[in-house]
This record gives structure tokens, sequence and C-alpha cells, in this order.
């Protein structure tokens, strides 16, 4: 695979590409997925692409659940709540530490219940009879056991199903304890896919958890919210590292690295940035109104893009000090990062690869890429919207399907004590300076042209794609891992870090950049070819004639 | 120390559970099948976890297609979303076989997949396709039950009444691929035609590929299930299988039989009921077994195998007597563990599994002889860990959602069974016979050993 890199390789035609991967399907299938697959032009900003819409069942999909979505991923890395699953065992075991979101308790005494998995395991006759009972002996349970925080509920297919009230028994329990005790209906049927999860997690927690607590003092002079970072591999502590040599304070993050503790206070900022898009923009957007606060996506993968979201964030302050200890931050860290790129990009400059995870990570890890002259030849997310693809701007003309209307909209007005006028004037001054708020501009604007965009790959697609386009590398998570790699492709976890990182920040782009020389120049794939592969199959003399 | 059995929890919540739901089970004994795609009908998150899971493991590619359950289809039922699966699923993989399990969604709802799969066979087109219906919402028993649950719903389809073709049949358990292919190469060794089922030695630990499989090869074919039927008999490895008092299983129901039971009360086939093979009293008799059904002698390698590992407990056992072990996993497995670390001098003081069968118990007391050790019926890591602290451990041998406990109490710990996604190779781990008892006697004296050079003051690099 490595040793034929050096030269541009021969790219299909996209458009005949994409025509015979449809070929496969039964008519109405084809139809549904060409829909699904673009060619790209970055400047053609009518290209549509149908996203977040069912997975065609029996067609193999990496998306997981609505349950996967919101306890897996959001409520996953807050270490000081008693996460409980209401349901049989398996959808509680499954997500049982397996997402490598990292947390650092300040001190061993206190609160960490992210390896512990807890489920109220639910029986044939708890089936038929109701578990409303079995869920409050389990939250009693874990009440006497950690006297925690807050406990959240989590409601599984069945339990829909059997129509327990998850929230009358939250709501009983919550009076009764003393403590915040909060349900989240997010049984796996709901939505298209974990991005309706996301959105019922960001709901509760906005409505039950952000601005509770209003007895605190200010966190120090420049706070903010990092939003849509979830620490896998501790990719938030070398962020936080930055934000306290800047001065910037952060007062929680949703939710690596973070507390409920923390998200009770988390309306007294001025800021919030959103990394991950997708997953978060909700609880953005909800605090905006509520309070006030300004939001802006960055993007911290990949040395460049983290200095440029560094500076926008002391740009935001606008305070002489902040600015000039972040500039002095970047200036240091690129020279770091600049060594160990002289050293890696040579090796593998040219080189394409391909990616398809999550909801942004196959945009932002393009950054990357970018950096060590590699180019992304195809990408596509497995969960997002319409807007990850295509921008912000799309987002009025996002047609509301039933799965959609599945998920509550909150009516969200603004808070009388909490909000913050003077946060609406800075940012219009900002406004008016071409500083940008709110937008994302999506993916597809920094894809190059004929570059593939295909949303929610099948396994099938995945497969012509490699056996067509030979990419050098692919990303993607451990379910395509296998079938990746048995087509002799390395690929590189972008869910779990293949136990690797962090990759956020100046330290994650180098460890980036060592890892795509650790996979891209090994000498493993050269073994694959048995010496005696090529040996001649039939046995005997050649007569010369 | 007091006897104590657990059986029912203080707690009412499950806290780090040692089981997983019956469709990873039961789509695991489906990929054991030649030319079978399993399918779960179900949420897609099902799928995905359980595929996700599985692979985590075996570091293999695992397809399996789920029918994607909308909130429509949770009121209108799943039958639409169960057929467009199944086609589309045909279109792609062209399968011999489809093994579909149900879910506690679809469980839940009361879909009769059943008839579904009666309907659809009717659809010209549909006939070529062989449909099995494996029933495991996750209600009911763990992944262990759902395996068997799989197992005997093939045998229950497939067997053929016929002419006498004189094969053993294996009905395997949770077992690992290089299990899988130990057994194929002793029944090769003693010239016995035999049946293994399921049979994923080749589907989950494949070799690189020239050229990518969308099902991979191996696996029981469709020819030897039918033959099954006609066998001269049959070895079932497991004593607890899907049978007993399961939590939550309805008791007496027919579903409740495992794929030995079917062999021998339908098809007259003479079953030898054995412990999984592991250490030396439990590979005996499965040798026994072999003897008996075949007639012949052991061969001359396998003798000496039993020998080799003989030796090594006679070599090895001063390190490792009297030290106290947790152990925890599959009933079965388990079972067959504790036999082993009591015939080694290690005393198993807390045996613990997620599944919830009486029999468990009862096994484990006669495998020990003793009332003194804790043995956890339904158990979970939590009360194993709760225990441990109080007992003191030296040892801990089981899979890798254990690790915590091993890390917090600073002792060794042996990996073995399902899952081991900590470690690279868990699925090419040898537990079965002379040589797979060998191979885990090595590991584990070694780990106690490694622990008391470690802790040693001089470090010594001679024993």
């Amino acid at each position: 695979m490595i040793s034929k890199n050096k030269n541009k390789k021969h790219v299909p035609n996209p458009e005949e590409f994409k025509e015979e991967l449809l070929k496969k399907y039964p008519l109405k299938v084809a139809k549904k997925r060409a829909k699904g697959i673009l060619v790209n032009d970055p400047k053609d900003t009518g290209m549509e692409i149908q996203a977040n819409v069912r997975t065609i069942p029996g067609i193999i999909t990496q998306r997981g659940c609505t349950y996967a979505g919101c306890k897996g991923v959001i409520l996953g890395p807050t270490r000081d709540v008693v996460n409980i699953v209401h349901g049989p065992i398996g959808c509680s075991f499954y997500a049982w530490l397996t997402r490598r979101n990292q947390t650092k308790p300040p001190t061993a005494q206190d609160p960490n219940y992210i390896p512990y998995s807890f489920s109220t395991d639910m029986q044939d006759s708890n089936i038929v009879f109701g578990g409303e009972k079995k869920l409050k002996d389990a939250i009693q349970d874990a009440w006497d056991l950690f006297k925690p925080r807050s406990i959240a509920v989590f409601s599984t297919c069945p339990i829909g199903l059997i129509g327990d009230d998850i929230h009358a028994v939250c709501r009983e329990k919550k009076a009764e304890l003393g403590i915040n005790i909060f349900g989240f209906s997010c049984e796996g049927y709901k939505g298209v896919s974990q991005s309706a999860g996301h959105h019922i997690a960001n709901n509760k927690i906005f409505s039950d958890v952000i601005g509770i607590d209003l007895t605190l003092p200010r966190a120090g002079k420049f706070v903010i919210n990092m939003m849509g970072e979830y620490n896998i591999g501790g990719d938030s502590f070398a962020l936080e590292s930055y934000f306290e040599e800047m001065g910037v304070t952060l007062k929680a993050t949703f939710s690596g690295n973070s507390t409920i503790e923390s998200y009770e206070s988390a309306h007294d900022v001025d800021l919030n940035i959103v990394m991950c898009h997708r997953s978060i923009n909700y609880i953005a957007e909800m605090m905006e109104k509520k309070y006030g606060i300004p939001w802006f996506k960055v993007n911290f993968i990949g040395a460049q893009a983290t200095a440029k979201s560094l500076r926008r964030i002391a740009e935001y302050f606008g305070d002489e000090e902040v600015m000039a200890k972040t500039e002095a931050l970047i200036a240091r860290e690129l020279e770091s990062v600049k060594a160990v790129a002289n050293k890696v990009k040579p090796l593998v400059q040219g080189k394409t690869a391909m990616m398809f995870v999550g909801g942004s990570r196959a945009h932002h890890y393009q950054e990357l890429f970018r950096e060590l002259g590699i180019e992304t030849i195809a990408a596509g997310y497995e969960f997002a919207h319409r807007d990850d693809y295509e921008g912000r701007r799309v987002i009025p003309d996002i047609k509301i399907d039933a799965d959609s209307r599945n998920i509550e909209e909150l009516k969200v007005v603004k808070d009388k004590v909490s909000f913050k006028d003077s946060l609406v004037e800075k940012k219009k001054a900002l406004k008016d300076k071409n500083f940008e708020f709110e937008n994302y501009e999506g993916m597809m604007p920094e894809m190059s042209k004929n570059s593939l965009v295909i949303d929610d790959i099948s396994h099938w697609e995945s497969e012509l794609l490699i056996e067509k386009y030979k990419p050098d590398i692919f990303c993607a998570g451990i379910k395509e891992k296998y079938v990746v790699q048995k087509n002799g492709i390395p690929l590189k976890q972008l869910h779990s870090y293949d136990y690797g990182g962090p990759y956020a920040g100046f330290v994650g782009a180098i460890n980036f950049y060592n890892e795509m020389e650790r996979m891209l120049c090994t000498d493993i794939w050269k073994m694959i070819d048995a010496p005696w592969k090529n040996e001649p199959v039939c046995v005997g003399s050649v007569v010369e004639e | 120390m007091d006897a104590k059995v657990i059986n029912k929890t203080p707690f009412v919540s499950t806290r780090n559970a040692c089981k997983m739901c019956a469709p990873l089970g039961s789509s695991l004994a489906f990929k054991g099948v030649e030319g079978c795609t399993p399918l779960i009908h179900g949420s897609q998150g099902c799928s995905t976890y359980v595929r996700r899971y599985l692979i985590s493991h075996f570091k293999e590619p695992v397809d399996i297609a789920s029918s994607n359950f909308t909130q429509e289809a949770t009121i209108f039922g799943g039958g639409t979303n169960l057929k467009l699966a199944l086609d589309n699923v045909k279109s792609q993989y062209k399968p011999k076989i489809i093994g579909i399990s149900t879910t506690c969604l679809s469980e839940t709802i009361g879909d009769d997949v059943s008839s579904i799969l009666m309907d659809y066979r009717e659809i010209p087109g549909n006939e070529n396709t062989a449909y099995v219906h494996a029933q495991t919402p996750s209600y009911q028993g763990s992944h262990a039950d759902g395996f068997h649950e799989a197992i005997a719903a093939l045998v229950k389809q497939f067997a053929r009444r016929g002419e006498a073709n004189g094969k053993t049949v294996l009905l395997g358990g949770l077992m690992s691929p290089a299990d899988l292919r130990y057994l194929k190469e002793v029944m090769q060794a003693m010239q016995m035609p035999f049946v293994l089922l399921p049979d994923y030695s080749e589907t989950m630990d494949n070799p690189h590929w020239d050229e990518y499989k969308l099902i991979p090869e191996g696996g029981t074919t469709m020819e030897e299930m039918e033959e099954m039927g006609n066998a001269r008999a049959f070895i079932q490895f497991g004593e607890v299988l899907n049978k007993g008092r399961l939590a939550g299983r309805v008791s007496g129901s027919h579903h409740v039989v495992s794929a030995g039971d079917i062999l021998q009360k339908e098809f007259s086939v003479t079953g030898y009921h054995i412990p999984f093979p592991i250490g030396i009293d439990n590979s005996d008799l499965f040798f026994d077994a072999l003897k008996n059904i075949s007639g012949k002698e052991l061969p001359a390698e396998i003798a000496k195998e039993r020998g080799r590992l003989i030796d090594a407990y006679v070599d090895g056992h001063k390190y490792i007597f009297g030290k106290k072990a947790m152990v925890y996993g599959e009933e079965d497995f388990v079972i067959a563990l504790t036999g082993f670390l009591t015939e080694i001098g290690i005393d198993p003081v807390i045996i613990a599994t997620g599944g919830e069968s009486k029999l468990f118990e009862q096994r484990i007391r006669e495998k020990t002889g003793t009332e003194n050790s804790i043995v956890l019926s339904g158990g979970d890591f939590e009360q194993m860990a709760e225990y441990a602290r109080q007992i003191g451990l030296d040892l801990i041998v089981g899979h890798s959602k254990g690790y915590y406990i091993a890390r917090e109490l600073g002792i060794p710990m042996v990996r073995v069974g399902f899952p081991v996604h900590d470690r690279e190779g868990g699925q090419r781990l040898l537990h079965l016979g002379y040589r797979g008892s060998n191979q885990l006697f090595d590991t584990i004296v070694n780990a106690v050993i490694q622990q008391k050079q470690d802790n040693s003051p001089v470090g010594y690099k001679y024993m």
C-alpha cells in the first residue's frame, strides 16, 4: 500500500462511481440513497444533501440509537451524576465506560460515578406489571450508596412501550430526597439516530440543570463555557490548560471532564464556544435566548485551527493582556508543532484520506490531514443534519419530518434575573466589526471539488469506495475498523482514538502527526502477499516450443 | 468465613453487570453458521451496540443487520420493517440463512415473527433463503441464554430424520474461536466424523483476505445441521445452558429447551452432557465420551498432552497452592473453571455469574466440595468487589470487565472468556482440553510469580 503512494494516483470519475454504487440497490432504495451521496462542488451553494433521515432497514449502518446519543454521549462524561438506565441489562452494559472520555476529579474524595453502570435490569415480570416500583427502589439504592448531587434516569425501548412514567417517579423521588433527579425519555426507537438523543439530553439539561444555582459569585473576569467537547483521550485537558494560560476562566464543559455542579451556574458566563455543532448547538441557542450569552463555532482539531479559535476567544474579550498571553502561547506551541510537522510531512504528503464519523469530526479532522498535505477525498457524517454539511444558512429550508417532530422544541423566554443586556450589546458591537457569531459554514464548502460527500454510509458503500479509490487511510470507528483493515487499508478510530490521544490543541496535533507516521509508514502491509502466492499454480515442466 | 449464597441481591439495581443481553449471544451463535447473516429485529442501536461489543473482542468485521424500528413501527408493528430488512440483506449479502433475533422491543409489542416469516417465505424469490428465529428479549436471561436459544432454534429447524451417518455432534457453548478449532482438531485426530454447532472458529477469527468477503467463509453448513438428526451421538458442553429456572424466563415454556434436549427427545440421539473440558477432570470426561462413542483409544499425541499437563501441575502447583481467587463469567464457563482452579490447588473464594439459574450453585458446590466459598448467582461486579475487599484476594480470573477490582486491590488478573477488550488476542485464547488447560495453568502460575517478583526487594530472576 505504502510504496505506490509517492505518485499521484488515478482517481475514478466520481459520477460514474456513484452510479455503480447505486446499482446494487433495489430501485426504490437506490433512489433514496442517491440523495445522500454528493459529488462536491464547494462553490455551488445550491447543492443539497439528504441527511438525518431514517436508515433503510437491512442496510448495515454505523448509527446508534437515541439512548446512545443521550446517555452515552452527552451525559456519559459528567462525573457527579449517577446515571440509572431503566430497562433490560444490555443497554446499560454496552454504554459502560466504552467511549473513553476521561475525567479528573480535583481530589480523590470528589465524586466520580463514571466507572459505574447502573441498570434496573428489567425482567419479564417487570415488563408485564410495570417497572416504576423497581425504578424508585433503584433511585433509592443509588442515594443510599453514594448520596450523589443528582441522579439521571434514562428510558430504553421497552419502557416507552409499557408506559412507565419515569418523569413522575423522578419528581416524587426528587421531592423525597431533596436532590436534583431528572429523567430522559430517550427510547432507542425515537429518532433517526443518536442525534435525537443529543437533542433530548440538551433539552433536559437546559430545563432542569442550567442556571438553577444563583448563589455562586462570578467565576472570573473572562468566563466561558466550552460546548460539544467530550474529552475523548484527554482532549479537554489540553484545551483547559490553554484557557488557563490565556487568563480565561472555563466555567463548564459540555460535557468532557464536567460536573453537574458546574452546569448549575453555567448561565453566568460571557461566551459559549461550540466545538461539535451537531450535538450541542441546541443548548447554545437556548442559552442565548434565555441569558443573552453569545456563541460562536470553534475548532481545536489542527494546530492552525486551534490558533485561530484561541485568537477569536481573545479578540472577543478584547483585553490587551489576554491577547498578549494568547499570542505568546500560540507562538510557543506552533514552534513545537512545526518541528514534528517538518519530520512527518515529507513522509506522508500526497496521500489520501477518507473519514466517516460523527457529527463534526469528519469535518474537523480534515484540518489535521491538510496540515500534513493529505487530501480528504471522501467524507461523511453518521448522524449529522443538513446544516452540518451545507452550513447553518440552510436551517430555515430543512423539512420538519415526523422524526424531528418527535422531539420537543422547548419554548425559551428571557430570564428576568440572569439575562445580560451587556452581552447583547457586546455582540452587536463586535458584529458591526464583522466578527462572526452563531454561524457554522459546514463541511462541504471546505472540501475540494469532485470529492465525495456521503451521509450515513453503509458497509457496502464503504467497501466499494475503498476498492475504487484505494485511500491510504480511512477514519471511522471500531465497527468499520476490521472491515477496512481486511481490505488492506489502515483505519484510524476517531471515536475512541485507538487508545491514543489527545488529538485536540497543539499537543493533539503533534500526537496525530506522529500517529500518522506510525500508521502510514509501516511495512506491515507489504507482508500481506505471501511469497508463494505469485508462483505458478500448475506443477510440472514447461516445454518450450 | 460464613458460607453464603446470594441469589437475591440486597440492591434492586444492577451495579456493573456481569452479563450482556440475549440478542448478543444469539447473534454470535448465528455467526457460526455458514452463509448466515444475523439480523436483530429491534432498534438500530441494538445491532450497533452488539456489533461494537463483539468487534471489540474478536477484532473482526461483524455484520449484523437491523430492522431499524421507528416510533411508527412500535405502534403499528415491525412486520413491514422486518420484511424490508430481509429484502435488503438478501440483495446485499446473498446469505443462505438469515438468523433473526428478537429484542425487548419487538417482543414487548408482540410481533409474531413466525407468521411474518411464513408470509414472507411465500413471496416468490424468497424461498431459496432459510430464515431462523430465536426469541431473545433481553429481559429474559443473559447473553448465554440467547446463545443457546439460537442453537436450539437451529437444531429444531434443520435437524432431519434419515439414515444413520455415524457422526458425532458437538454442541458448543460460548467458547473462543481457538477453542472451536481445538475441538475440530481433536475430532480429526480421533478420526471421528463430526458436526460442530456453532462453528465461528473461522468467521470470527479470519485470516487476512486477498479479497473482501461480505460473509466470511466457514461455519456449520445447512447439510451438517440436517445430519444432526441422524447422528450417532452428541456431546453438549455445559450443564446449565438455558435450562433451570431462569430469571424471567417463563418456567415450563417450550422455549426453555437446549439443542441437546431436542436431539435426544425428538431424534433419539444418545447424549453426553459434560462440562467445558477445562482441567484434567473435565477434559477426561470429554475424552472418555469420545472413546465411548468411537470405541477407539486416544491418539498418542493427546495422551502425551495429558501427561504434559500433569507434569506442569507437578512443577508449578507450589506457587499457587492455597491462593485465593475470584472467578466470574457465564455460568457454564465458570463451573468448569472452578473445577480446574480447585484441581490445581487454588481456592476459588468468590465464584460469580450474572446468570440466574439455580443449577449454578449446585454444580459449583459439587466442584469445590465446600460450602465456604461465596457463590453469587445473578451477581454483579459491585457485589463481587464488596466481598473481595472483605475477604482479600490473590488473583482474579475473568474477562476485562472485572479489571477495576484487580486494579483497586493491586492483584494480578488473568484474562479469560468473553469479553476481553483491553488486550489483543482474546479470540485466540485457548481454554479447552489438556493443551488449553496447560496454557491457562502456565498463565496463572506466571501471573502469581510475577506479582511476587515485582514486589520482592531483590527481584530474583531465577527460581
